[in-house]
């Protein structure tokens, strides 16, 4: 039987692919693919402690996941506005390089 | 009324007089001036009435700064017969130049200001004599300086009196450092500030002996700067800026009298010190009473005569302080003086008024017929002064040398000499100023002042007569009841006469110029001119030092450093705003790192 | 069984995963990224949250990475071009990494809970549908009412920032 120990490692672990995809790639949807990843590890940790954590009924403690519940919500909504946002900068500069950004500095 | 407030009248209305003329009356002269006098006169009847029943309240206090087991400073007032004559002295003194001062100052454009420093003086100084500790005494001693300060600059558009207020207060500055080490020797010693609890506390502890010395000789340092004892003495004469009553009330009566009081009160303290304490104080007082004689001799201004005189009488009294056993002794020259040296002023303001503020004595003479009531006043002032029999001043002075004479022969004869000097000085001043013919046509057109101004004159003259004889004085004093030496009585009469006689002598003829010229003396030692010099030098010196550090310490190292400081911090921290995304990201996620592994491990 | 389940489903999410970071072409990282989300559904299935696990397949992989292939069609990325390899950012990248993977695999070993199998559900369980609409409606009103009002803002926000001339 998969422990607790086993589902937060592998969390981390896609929370560290993530991460990756943030620090290494250039292309802005490829990181902004990353910080999805990043997110639904997230969820991933907090389903498992819900599991975990279970009541005096013998249920699943519920809280977690709906804290799972908005996590997807507001990430849906981050998506919407990012994607917005990627699209605008393209208009604007015809690239999605992220070195190619860097107009502001000193 | 409840005779246990009658301390606290005595004390607090002259400031609520002060802060009424102020706020109320800026402009109304015969207003300012009439709340003024009524407040003196209300604060002399009170001090008599105390005074006639010794049964009334001894000591009240209010609590001020009150740390339990640490200290406590009060704000009390005593009333034993020390403060009880002194109230007396004070506040009949200030009625009477307070009523002077409404026909001396007519025509002035401050009278207001005037009266409500006046009370102000008159709150401080009261606040001195009835203060029952050395912390309350050291606020009012301050606060008379201030006042002094204020008074002597009323004339404040001329420059020299400006500059006259100015060294009053500064000089004085001097003196009340060394007064406030040594009340801070004191307290530190004895655990109180209360002169009963010093007295008390004084035996029952253990000093090395040194201690003892140095905090009574610094506690005499405020004596030398508030009564002008050499070397601090240079203040007094140029303090006659001011107008005459305040020269009369402050710098002649009461104010340069409180360095006295001070002694008389920690007489217990100066007794119990080691001998060598008092042979300072005497042999301070002693060449401060003879230099200053020969300082008068020489000058041509009035009231600089008066004022060098008066610092020669206060020699006197600090001399009385040191050879007697009892502190009545000097109390009681204190007491006599307080009336003839206020009168005499009073006669030379009165002759300056009348001679439309002239104030060289080699523009006067031939004063006698002229202003014969002036005249009558200002020869009983100077009998008195000159300790001639029958007149206050013999009994005081006479007591004093008498004791000197017990004490160190060289002190008696330097006493006696300085009696020489101040007949000499005195009836020079009478010969140039009343004798013989006008030497200026102010002179010769003067009149006799009104009666505003004669009235107290008259008073003061019968006081400055009556006040020392044992009738009157016992009632004030309690003096030790001795034989005076015989050759005491001789050396002073001698010295009386001589002065009379060498006055006469250079002087009866009226003269258009003083036939002696001894520069020396005329200069006063030159005294004033090496304080100039110190000054001058000593400050100079500081303040190219303080310059050179605030520009290049301050400015240059402190501020502008700073401001590069910051201005390079912000410029290395530039170099991070890279512009690329993933450097920030980087940064990020390192800071993240960072930050959960001391939350988690640590 | 589950154990099987559990692994096979962990290295199917977590290859995917790895291949959306390493493909060049931003199309098949992002359907790669779509079998990773169905993957992480499965395991939510295993954890007996079946609510979630249809959730995650419905709105992300169904409705997300739709909008994201849309983008990647609307903008016509092409696959990414080699460009100099950066060693100082590459190797930040790494070490924040390895940094990371070691500070989970610290905590996880620390945590002494985590080396229990799950404590056992009741057999009889109700639909988990319920229960978080439960929680959903009676606890979390508050943040319920303000999801709302943020997906109104952000899609305002989207209608916004997609005008061609932002006016």
């Amino acid at each position: 039987m998969p422990t607790l120990g086993d589902y937060l490692l592998v969390s981390g672990l896609l929370f560290s692919i993530g991460l990756a995809g943030v620090l290494l790639r250039r292309n802005l949807l490829i990181i902004f693919m990353g910080l999805e990843l990043m997110l639904n590890a997230a969820n991933l940790s907090l389903v498992a402690f819900a599991r975990h954590g279970v009541t005096a009924f013998g249920l699943p403690d519920y809280n977690a996941q709906v804290l799972v519940f908005f996590i997807i919500t507001v990430a849906a909504a981050e998506v919407a506005v990012g994607l917005a946002i990627i699209v605008a900068l393209y208009r604007l500069r015809q690239t999605t390089h992220v070195e190619d950004l860097d107009r502001m500095k000193f | 009324m409840d005779p246990q407030l009658y301390p606290w009248i005595i004390l607090f209305a002259p400031l609520v007089a002060a802060g009424l003329i102020l706020l109320l009356l800026p402009r109304h002269n015969s207003a300012a001036a009439f709340v003024g006098i009524a407040t003196a006169a209300l604060t002399c009847l009170l001090s008599w009435r105390i005074f006639l029943q010794p049964e009334l309240a001894v000591t009240a206090q209010i609590p001020w700064l009150d740390i339990p087991g640490v200290f406590a400073v009060p704000i009390g007032v005593i009333l034993d017969g020390l403060s009880r004559v002194m109230l007396v002295v004070v506040t009949t003194i200030a009625t009477l130049v307070f009523i002077y001062s409404a026909g001396y100052m007519r025509g002035d454009e401050g009278i207001p200001r005037y009266y409500a420093a006046l009370c102000l003086f008159l709150f401080s100084m009261l606040g001195i004599v009835l203060a029952d500790n050395f912390v309350m005494m050291y606020i009012f001693w301050e606060l008379v300086g201030v006042s002094s300060y204020i008074l002597i600059g009323h004339y404040y558009r001329k420059d020299s009196a400006a500059d006259a207020g100015k060294q009053a207060f500064l000089v004085n500055r001097v003196g009340d450092f060394g007064f406030l080490l040594g009340i801070l020797m004191l307290w530190l010693a004895t655990g109180s500030v209360m002169f009963s609890g010093i007295e008390q506390n004084l035996s029952a502890v253990t000093l090395h002996p040194g201690y003892l010395i140095a905090a009574c000789l610094l506690v005499f340092c405020g004596t030398l700067g508030k009564s002008a004892q050499m070397p601090l003495h240079v203040w007094l004469p140029n303090s006659m800026e001011g107008p005459t009553p305040v020269s009369s009330l402050l710098h002649a009566a009461t104010m340069v009298a409180a360095g006295v009081y001070m002694l008389a009160r920690i007489f217990p303290v100066l007794l119990a010190a080691p001998e060598v304490v008092r042979e300072v104080i005497m042999w301070v007082g002693a060449i401060t009473c003879f230099a200053a004689g020969l300082m008068a001799t020489q000058q041509d201004d009035i009231k600089r005569i008066l004022a060098y005189s008066t610092i020669s009488q206060l020699g006197y009294m600090v001399v009385g302080i040191a050879v007697a056993p009892v502190n009545d002794v000097a109390m009681f020259h204190l007491f006599t003086h307080a009336f003839f040296k206020c009168l005499l002023f009073l006669c030379a303001g009165s002759v300056i008024i009348a001679l439309h503020h002239e104030q060289d004595i080699w523009k006067m003479g031939g004063l006698l017929p002229r202003m014969p009531l002036t005249a009558l006043c200002l020869v009983a002032g100077t009998l008195a002064l000159v300790g001639c029999p029958g007149f206050s001043g013999y009994y005081s002075k006479d007591l004093i040398v008498a004791y000197a004479h017990g004490a160190s022969t060289a002190v008696f004869w330097i006493t006696a000499g300085a009696a020489l000097l101040t007949s000499f000085y005195m009836f020079r001043l009478f010969f140039v100023v009343f004798w013989g013919r006008p030497r200026s046509s102010h002179a010769e057109h003067a009149k006799q002042s009104p009666a505003i101004m004669t009235v107290p004159l008259l008073l003061l003259a019968v006081a400055a007569v009556a006040a020392g004889y044992p009738m009157v004085s016992k009632h004030f004093f309690a003096l030790p009841h001795g034989e005076i030496p015989h050759i005491v009585h001789f050396a002073l009469l001698a010295a009386l006469i001589g002065g009379l006689a060498l006055a006469a002598l250079l002087y009866a003829r009226s003269p258009m110029t003083d036939p002696v010229r001894i520069p020396l003396f005329a200069n006063r030692f030159y005294i004033d001119n090496f304080y100039d010099w110190l000054v001058a030098r000593g400050q100079g010196g500081l303040a190219v030092l303080s310059s050179w550090f605030d520009r290049w310490i301050i400015d240059g190292v402190v501020v502008t450093g700073a401001a590069r400081t910051v201005w390079a911090t912000g410029y290395v921290l530039r170099f991070l705003q890279l512009g690329n995304l993933q450097a920030y990201a980087f940064f990020f996620g390192a800071g993240v790192l960072a930050l959960l592994y001391f939350l988690v491990f640590r | 069984m589950l154990n099987i389940l559990f692994w096979v489903l962990s290295v199917l999410m977590l290859g995917s995963a790895a291949a959306v970071v390493l493909f060049r072409n931003p199309v098949n990282s992002a359907m790669c990224l779509v079998l990773s989300f169905l993957a992480l559904a499965a395991l939510f299935v295993t954890l007996d949250a079946f609510f979630i696990g249809v959730i995650q397949v419905l709105v992300y992989a169904g409705a997300v990475m739709v909008l994201f292939l849309f983008i990647i069609m609307l903008l016509d990325l092409k696959a990414e071009a080699r460009r100099r390899l950066n060693i100082a950012a590459l190797g930040g990248g790494l070490a924040v990494l390895a940094g990371f993977i070691l500070l989970v695999v610290q905590v996880v070993k620390s945590l002494p809970a985590a080396r229990l199998p799950f404590p056992p559900l009741s057999s009889e369980a109700q639909s988990d549908v319920a229960a978080v609409g439960w929680a959903l409606f009676s606890n979390f009103n508050l943040p319920f009412q303000v999801i709302g009002v943020l997906l109104l803002v952000s899609t305002v926000g989207v209608v916004i920032l997609s005008r061609r001339s932002l006016r």
